[in-house]
């Protein structure tokens, strides 16, 4: 399997379909990465050759910022919010949803799996 | 969605005055205000506000970083107590 920016190795899927593997390349940034190297986008990820590659790896160089350093730079914006102590960031340090999504119900993603509560309606009807 | 370009940022005219007054008299005096929704500009680093959270006046301290920010981001309306709890109720 062809290696790309050190760890990341997608597999023998369509060129565009393999580069959206990369954390921060989506199905746009790829399809422009595919334009702009002179690549298919349809040929497999393993028939690409080292030239094409190179290519690649240079361009997401040169203009884009993906994997480790998009999370880096995600998590700097994170800790920004917490340490100005505004809403955003108090948010943040106790895991619930940032912009003002209801927490009644739902919001099982930032809060993680159901802590069921006892004496809540509901609850006898469960055993 | 963002606010238009074309009309800049929300300052509170007022506020922004009186912040003004007291950078041209090189003063940094606590300033009283229920202006949550004015956005902090620059000229405001380094004052301290008095922002009304609809009880009581939060003291916030404004840093370069927060440039961009409503004052009312800083001043919490809320008071979360907890849940349930033994004896609490």
């Amino acid at each position: 399997m062809p290696r790309l920016l050190g760890v990341d190795i997608p597999n023998d899927r369509p060129a565009i379909i393999s580069l959206t593997y990369l954390y921060g390349v989506g199905p746009k940034i790829s399809r422009d990465l595919c334009h702009k190297a002179g690549i298919d986008p349809q040929i497999r990820a393993r028939e690409l050759r080292e030239d094409e590659l190179a290519r690649l790896a240079a361009l997401l160089d040169k203009d884009y910022v993906v994997e480790g350093q998009l999370r880096r730079q995600r998590n700097q914006n994170v800790v920004r919010l917490k340490d100005i102590g505004c809403y955003r960031g108090l948010r943040h340090r106790r895991g619930l949803p940032v912009r003002g999504q209801r927490t009644r119900t739902n919001a099982r993603t930032r809060k993680g799996p159901k802590k069921t509560v006892a004496g809540k309606k509901g609850v006898k009807d469960m055993r | 969605m963002g606010r238009s370009l074309k009309k800049g940022p929300f300052i509170t005219p007022k506020l922004f005055l009186k912040v003004q007054k007291q950078n041209d008299a090189g003063t940094k005096e606590p300033i009283k205000t229920w202006a949550r929704a004015c956005t902090i500009v620059p000229e405001f680093v380094g004052h301290t506000f008095m922002v009304h959270n609809g009880r009581v006046h939060l003291k916030v301290f404004v840093t370069e970083e927060m440039v961009g920010h409503r004052l009312g981001e800083f001043s919490p309306t809320r008071t979360f107590r907890g849940h349930g709890g033994k004896g609490k109720r």
